[in-house]
């Protein structure tokens, strides 16, 4: 056996090189300086959120993620805004008080003085017209310039057939009142109102980095940002954090008690958990499902799950046989176990789907239409000409690549077998192949999911009328088209939910789609977070939110 | 030399233009734009926003405009992140993964190449089944174990490092182990092939009948030679370590261009997929040119031919 002698002499060398490596890289890894813990951050009022993926645009007229919607709450205010806690409530934003005309159809909003922008400009009426007129502009082409067409010739400058805004009916009648005429009478108006789309943007701002329909964003970028929210942006690490800190020039400043919070980027659930294990996490944004009866049985205290105003459902592809018969669609409907769905796979205390819209609305509760009753399953799948699913073709249920998704379309597949004695495939496909899919209607049953915009449950029915680009099922109905316009132009609340009442029973009796479940927010939060209340839409007010020992 | 590297610079050239051209095709023929979305845009404000980013334009003209804005070094707008250009994405991205990947390569050669070496002095002894066995654990774990077990162990239960991000200089620990730990299993396995094999050479014997100190054969007359393998294996591993750290750097939270490559493709950002793509072939190629030069330099027995 030969003996080792460590490295002397004319290995030097070697040594030197390696250290010199070393060194530069020790360079290279700058001191990016650490972020506070969750102790630290109780101490010092910073909340530690995790925020999923990387924000793809700070512009409140551009952005129409989830993600980047908490950011751009914080940073900016609509006219109105969020109650902490009541879904169904309005709080006062940049207006103070409000009036409409006897049939919803002309708004006044009375802004509030003392509203300023963060760099300490006063919030005015012409502020949000110009806002409006860029949220309309065609060039800016704002996937969500429709939210506004409500508003009296707005969709006619937007296709170009009224060039001058001044027809549009959105007028600063002073600095601090803002007149919005509306196309018809729209009694759920504020609730619309909320959404982001609605939100005011600095118009020197917005001038002074590209101009009015400039798409880019350079004006929501730290130094450049200007907003009127009660939080302003002081640092964006892309990949890794944005960071908000208290706007002073906001007229409600006082109930602000945070001092910063950080949008912390985390793209893996699993990432995220361990963040929150080890204490550099408030509040997560989501949970692993496979982590949620761990929690349950071993620290429900810091396990919140709460009803999000969505719905999980199968969209039948009523263009193909035998999926064109109603019976059939009825009869795979029936024949599905809502409440074992989510008892045993789905597991987040989701509540099974008794109909389409989502409980939550004050006034309005979805029609009891959707249930597991497999003997009339297999009777209608007789009727339909499939006694004991006998020449039923072999069709397949497409899904985007996800664990979960697949577990749900193979218990449902057992569950078509079980009681009707038919087989279907399964498909999993990337997800912009499966929306591809989905749009061309290259499929037979397809997964879906629908998280509402609003506190309207028009926010859900709109989407089946004829050739609406999220219909997606080649299901056409003139009796439906017709009441959602006459929904949309009701003159009263009662008349309002009754049309849609009526919608919703067509499309559950029609059936082009299945609700399977109404969703849920599953997340962990540290009982610390204080103000932070379960909300349907998960729209927080962040000036109510605190930290407290 | 300098004629062999500048017909492999050539070469490389032509390479990079084959793989852009590839890319740029292929990706315009995946399903689905950068557009598409669970909530579909109407109609007239795709066709905006296909012509805002000309992607209205044919296909060849598309082609032929890129390659020009490329010619000037502008990789274009991101179609996703509206805020950043590619050259941005790049320029804030690939220093880090270079970084993760430089820590990572420490790693495998410190600690794969001495647990080579013990193994091949001390052969079949502890001092080789030990190391050999563990290495061969290090070959079988994924990424995807080994990162999230070292974050539960170190970062959440001993809480010695964070579990994740990238701010301070420890957080480069975990994830450089994680990249470095497979890639050292590798190079020690073959550090111990070649030093085996050049220890049963004749003139290694012949020299220690001569009498030459035993550490002098080691790290004279063998090293050069058994480290050979190590050298041609430097090329894949390079590459291996800086495009395939996708998977760690979601792992463990770091801004680096694995991420955006990845997520490019997932979402069409089209010229995102192709500046990511330029990067790495340009990386690839670079690191296979060095590691030939290096092997000429080591290996007498070679020659650079034209």
């Amino acid at each position: 056996m030969y003996t080792m002698d460590f490295i002397r002499g004319e290995y030097r060398s070697g040594v030197v090189w390696l250290s010199a490596f070393c060194g530069l890289l020790l360079l290279l890894t700058g001191c990016g300086g650490s972020l506070p813990n969750t102790d630290q951050g109780v101490r010092d009022q910073i909340l530690l959120l995790g925020n999923g993926a990387e924000p793809k645009s700070l512009d409140p007229h551009i952005a129409t993620g989830v993600t980047e919607n908490k950011i751009i709450s914080a940073l900016t205010e609509g006219l109105v805004a969020h109650h902490p806690s009541d879904d169904n409530a309005v709080e006062p934003g940049v207006a103070e008080r409000w009036e409409h005309n006897e049939d919803y159809s002309v708004w006044t909003f009375f802004l509030n003085p003392r509203a300023r922008w963060s760099n300490g400009d006063t919030v005015t009426a012409h502020d949000f017209v110009f806002s409006f007129q860029r949220m309309l502009s065609p060039a800016l082409a704002a996937e969500y310039g429709q939210m506004l067409f409500i508003m009296k010739n707005a969709q006619e400058f937007h296709s170009g057939t009224v060039s001058d805004f001044a027809d549009v009916g959105a007028k600063a009648l002073d600095d601090h009142t803002l007149q919005l005429t509306l196309v018809g009478p729209t009694p759920f108006f504020l609730s619309m109102l909320m959404h982001y789309s609605w939100f005011p943007v600095h118009p020197p701002t917005i001038e002074q980095h590209g101009g009015m329909t400039d798409r880019d964003g350079r004006w929501t970028l730290p130094g450049n940002h200007v907003g009127n929210g009660p939080f302003m942006l002081a640092e964006w690490r892309p990949n890794q954090f944005i960071k908000v800190v208290p706007n002073p020039y906001y007229w409600d400043r006082d109930v602000v008690r945070l001092n910063a919070i950080y949008y912390m980027v985390i793209s893996d659930a699993n990432t995220e958990r361990r963040m929150f294990d080890s204490g550099r996490l408030h509040v997560t944004n989501t949970l692993p499902s496979n982590d949620i009866n761990w929690f349950r049985n071993n620290r429900p205290e810091v396990l919140r799950i709460s009803p999000y105003l969505g719905t999980y459902f199968y969209r039948f592809n009523v263009t193909r046989a035998p999926l064109n018969d109603v019976r059939v669609r009825q009869a795979l409907s029936k024949a599905i176990d809502r409440e074992l769905l989510v008892e045993a796979v789905v597991q987040g205390g989701q509540q099974p789907a008794f109909g389409y819209v989502p409980p939550g609305f004050n006034d309005y509760e979805t029609p009891h239409l959707v249930e597991f009753n497999p003997e009339e399953a297999r009777r209608l799948l007789a009727e339909a000409g499939f006694p004991n699913g006998r020449g039923f073709p072999r069709k397949t249920i497409l899904f985007n690549t996800l664990e979960d998704h697949r577990k749900i379309a193979e218990a449902i597949a057992a569950m078509w077998r079980e009681h009707l004695n038919i087989q279907v495939d399964m498909e999993n496909k990337e997800w912009k192949v499966y929306l591809d899919a989905q749009t061309n209607l290259q499929y037979d049953i397809a997964r879906a999911g629908w998280i509402g915009d609003y506190m309207d449950p028009i926010t859900f029915l709109e989407m089946w009328t004829t050739g609406n680009g999220n219909n997606n099922t080649g299901w056409s109905n003139a009796d439906y088209d017709r009441i959602i316009a006459e929904a949309f132009r009701s003159h009263s609340p009662e008349t309002h939910f009754g049309k849609l009442l009526e919608a919703e029973t067509i499309l559950l009796t029609e059936m082009p789609i299945t609700p399977l479940y109404w969703y849920n927010n599953i997340r962990l939060i540290d009982p610390r977070v204080r103000g932070w209340y379960n909300k349907l839409l998960d729209n927080r007010p962040w000036k109510h939110v605190y930290l407290a020992d | 030399m300098f004629k062999f590297i500048a017909k492999r610079l050539l070469q490389s050239v032509l390479v990079l233009f084959v793989i852009i051209t590839v890319t740029f095709f292929m990706v315009r023929f995946a399903p689905g734009d950068p557009f598409s979305a669970e909530r579909n845009m109407q109609e007239h404000i795709r066709e905006r926003l296909m012509a805002h980013y000309g992607l209205d334009q044919p296909l060849h003209i598309q082609y032929f405009r890129y390659l020009g804005n490329l010619a000037q070094g502008d990789l274009g707008p991101s179609f996703v992140q509206t805020t950043r250009s590619v050259n941005q994405i790049i320029a804030a991205t690939f220093p880090v993964s270079l970084e993760l990947g430089a820590w990572a390569l420490l790693i495998a050669l410190g600690l794969g190449i001495p647990a080579g070496i013990i193994a091949s002095v001390y052969r079949n002894t502890a001092l080789d089944y030990v190391p050999m066995s563990a290495a061969m654990i290090g070959i079988c774990l994924p990424t995807f174990v080994l990162g999230p077990s070292l974050a539960l162990i170190f970062g959440v239960w001993l809480d010695w490092f964070n579990v994740s991000g990238w701010f301070e200089a420890r957080d480069r620990v975990l994830p450089a182990l994680t990249i470095g730990m497979v890639y050292a299993a590798v190079i020690a396995r073959i550090t111990r092939g070649g030093m085996l094999e050049v220890l049963s050479q004749d003139y290694i014997r012949t020299a220690q009948s001569k009498g030459v100190p035993f550490r002098r054969i080691l790290f004279v007359h063998t090293l050069k030679g058994g480290l050979l393998p190590v050298v041609s294996y430097m090329g894949p591993a390079l590459a291996g370590i800086i495009s395939g750290s996708f998977v760690v750097e979601t792992i463990f939270q770091i801004p680096g261009l694995g991420t955006e490559f990845v997520r490019s493709a997932f979402n069409r950002d089209y010229t995102l997929v192709l500046g990511t793509v330029i990067v790495y072939a340009t990386l690839i190629t670079t690191a296979n040119l060095l590691v030939d030069v290096v092997q000429v330099i080591l290996n007498p027995r070679l020659k650079f031919e034209d």
